[in-house]
């Protein structure tokens, strides 16, 4: 009941707002809808706590404390991103005079993308998986040229295309695991692409086919995770659409990729015995973190600024991932999490900072702690536990990453360290003088959705101290069934 | 060899036909032709589609070949030639190697294909797998294509022909994809179409200009 509510609810609202997307109480309508969704979602995630994996709809979905999980996360950070959207909206309509049909887009498509990863996330076709990335592509790249800037057209291309090609890689290679997979399951289309099948069959599947398989794959969706050599998309996007939009980008599409590929990842690694296909993650991890960090050096926007940090970030997770073991697997899902939260609240607060200056130029935000001491302290709190400061929850998740790299990967270890320094300084060097350098900007108050912020820092931070008893014994039944124990 | 039945020689022939248009389409700069050339494909793709369902007897089969015909013989060539006449994109003559080169680099991309094709042949229990590797090579020619064009029509030609090579690919190496999964794959694609013509509106809207130079990396601006 849970699952079918969680899934109807944003298609209905993507149907409604088709219609009434411009109306004035729009934004409000589209909280509700994101509420509901996210109750639904929590009440799917208890009844699997409970009682265990569940399939649906003759096994196409199939939910399982790891999806139901990220179900949550996602309708979770989609409530308070429509929460913030709400006021930002409103403001950047009237200064851009964006049209009705500019605002019916808007709404639809959000309502559209959220409903896009949770099929994504619940579905147990692979087939469907890849329609319903997709389709969540689809369904950004409008809203990333929505205010038909030539940059955010620019962006939008580069989108629109890199990710059409990395995804025609990954539907390349869905066939060619259902090639394999025919071979073995037989009964011409009916289960051979479901994955609790395949997964049951894993080890009779013909290895060679399953390699060249993993590897389209990863190349398909780590292009949209953003891994290095494949990132050149995601800065553009996440920086040139509206920032509600680059928040859900940043935190929410990315963690879809990232468990569409750990999915494959415990198919073929479960099917292959050898150790390369996590040689794979951690290598393809470990450019990205190198490749992420440098690049902030170079950045003079807020909002690239904060993509390449997730570029980083995801690096980090593929590497956790790609190290596996209990403990990686845990600490990859709550550093999933914290980096969720956080650059969420990031993204808000350096929204609404560069709504206020009018540019998102770094040089020309100054002096948030004068301009809002709510707005200032919440992007260098958030910047800090972006960073992995202790006591939030990235500090948690890195710590654990580190000493399970000492153990497992002690050549990992200095690069990561030394990346994640370099990181520091780079992030800090510019947040201190937009939050803290001179300003002759007049004080904003108050703080339009200040909530979404407090709220999500609120969570990195408990994350970080500690964890409920509740949300641990999730996350450990989760880390357990990527680890392949039943 | 002498003992391949009748339907799949000309199954071969139509696989060889798939590979030469692939070629074709790496050569043509005129853009209205290479739109036809892509129609033609999906026709050929069709085509195969339905003899191979005459010869197995795949219901499947039959919708598929439907769909083929339908959005890719011509409902796509149409919406392309639309968007073709609307902007006035005809030609693509500034690509990024010259004619023979390309062709090189493809004819390499054609051989490291068979090699790449090897293990899924060899997996394959279908009458047409030897096709695979035609498959595999109409997927990368496609991406070739793509690389090497500065235009976004021809970009987008590139990348249905690559949709192309895929199904063809999972047709002659499974009969096809799960039905529900075809469905899914041919409205996304559909999707994608609608949204590149909101795109060319609005890139010409901004630039008076379809060529992709004016979208230019913008880390160096401002």
């Amino acid at each position: 009941m849970a699952f079918y509510l969680l899934v109807a609810t944003p298609f209905a609202g993507t149907l409604l707002f088709a219609l009434f997307g411009s109306h004035a109480r729009a934004a409000e309508i589209n909280v509700v809808f994101s509420a509901v969704t996210f109750v639904a979602a929590c009440a799917l995630g208890a009844e699997v706590m409970s009682v265990g994996t569940l399939t649906l709809l003759h096994e196409q979905f199939c939910v399982d404390p790891f999806n139901a999980f990220l179900a949550v996360l996602t309708s979770f950070v989609g409530l308070t991103t429509a929460v913030y959207s709400r006021p930002y909206m409103r403001i950047e309509a009237r200064r851009r005079q964006m049209s009705h049909a500019s605002l019916r887009l808007y709404h639809a498509m959000y309502q559209l993308f959220v409903a896009t990863m949770l099929i994504a996330l619940t579905t147990n076709n692979l087939g469907l998986l890849w329609v319903a990335m997709e389709a969540a592509t689809l369904s950004t790249v409008l809203l990333v040229t929505l205010y038909q800037t030539p940059a955010s057209l620019a962006a939008g291309w580069k989108y629109f295309i890199l990710c059409g090609v990395g995804i025609a890689q990954a539907l390349f290679g869905t066939i060619l695991l259902y090639i394999a997979a025919e071979k073995v399951l037989g009964a011409q289309g009916v289960s051979a692409l479901l994955w609790t099948h395949l997964y049951a069959v894993k080890g009779q599947l013909e290895p060679r086919v399953l390699s060249l398989a993993f590897v389209f794959l990863l190349v398909g969706y780590g292009t949209k995770i953003g891994l290095a050599p494949l990132h050149n998309w995601l800065p553009d996007a996440h920086a040139e659409g509206p920032t509600p939009i680059s928040a859900v980008l940043s935190g929410l599409l990315l963690n879809v990729a990232v468990y569409a590929v750990v999915r494959c990842k415990m198919l073929v690694a479960g099917a292959l015995h050898t150790a390369w296909p996590s040689q794979m993650l951690m290598a393809f991890g470990m450019l990205s973190v190198v490749v992420g960090a440098g690049c902030l050096w170079r950045q003079r926007e807020a909002k690239r600024l904060f993509a390449y940090s997730s570029i980083e970030h995801m690096g980090i997770i593929t590497f956790a991932f790609g190290m596996g073991g209990p403990i990686a697997n845990f600490a990859a899902l709550l550093h999933l999490t914290a980096h969720s939260l956080t650059k969420s609240a990031i993204y808000f607060a350096v929204g609404t900072a560069a709504q206020k200056s009018g540019s998102s130029l770094l040089e020309r935000i100054r002096g948030l702690v004068t301009v809002s001491p709510l707005l200032g302290w919440g992007l260098i709190v958030g910047a800090l536990a972006i960073l992995g400061t202790p006591p939030f929850g990235v500090f948690a998740s890195e710590f654990l990453i580190f000493n399970t790299a000492i153990r497992d990967q002690p050549w990992a270890t200095p690069i990561l360290g030394l990346s994640l320094l370099v990181a520091f300084a780079a992030v800090i060097a510019r947040v201190q003088p937009m939050v803290f350098g001179d300003t002759t900007a007049r004080r904003l108050e108050p703080v339009p959705a200040a909530f979404p912020l407090v709220l999500h820092l609120g969570l990195a931070l408990v994350l970080g101290v500690c964890i409920p008893p509740y949300g641990v014994a999730w996350y450990e039944a989760a880390a357990a069934l990527i680890g392949g124990s039943p | 060899m002498n003992a391949t039945p009748f339907v799949l020689q000309l199954l071969n022939a139509l696989a060889a036909l798939l590979l030469l248009l692939s070629f074709a389409m790496l050569a043509q700069r005129r853009v209205v032709t290479l739109v036809n050339l892509l129609a033609l494909q999906g026709g050929i793709l069709c085509a195969a589609t339905l003899l191979l369902a005459w010869r197995t007897g795949e219901a499947n089969l039959y919708v598929s070949a439907a769909l083929t015909f339908s959005l890719k013989v011509c409902l796509l060539p149409w919406l392309l030639h639309r968007m073709i006449r609307r902007f006035g994109v005809y030609w693509d003559t500034d690509t990024l190697l010259n004619i023979p080169g390309t062709m090189l680099i493809g004819l390499v991309v054609v051989v490291f294909s068979f090699g790449l094709a090897q293990p899924i042949t060899a997996l394959a229990s279908t009458a047409t797998r030897s096709a695979v590797g035609i498959a595999v090579a109409v997927i990368l020619l496609a991406f070739l294509t793509m690389i090497t064009r500065r235009k976004a029509m021809s970009q987008v030609v590139g990348f249905l022909s690559m949709e192309n090579g895929l199904f063809f690919g999972a047709m002659s190496a499974t009969y096809g994809m799960p039905m529900i999964v075809e469905m899914g794959v041919a409205l996304d694609v559909l999707v994608a179409m609608l949204v590149l013509g909101v795109f060319l509106f609005k890139i010409r809207e901004q630039f008076d200009s379809l060529d992709l130079d004016h979208l230019s990396p913008t880390d160096e601006e401002p």
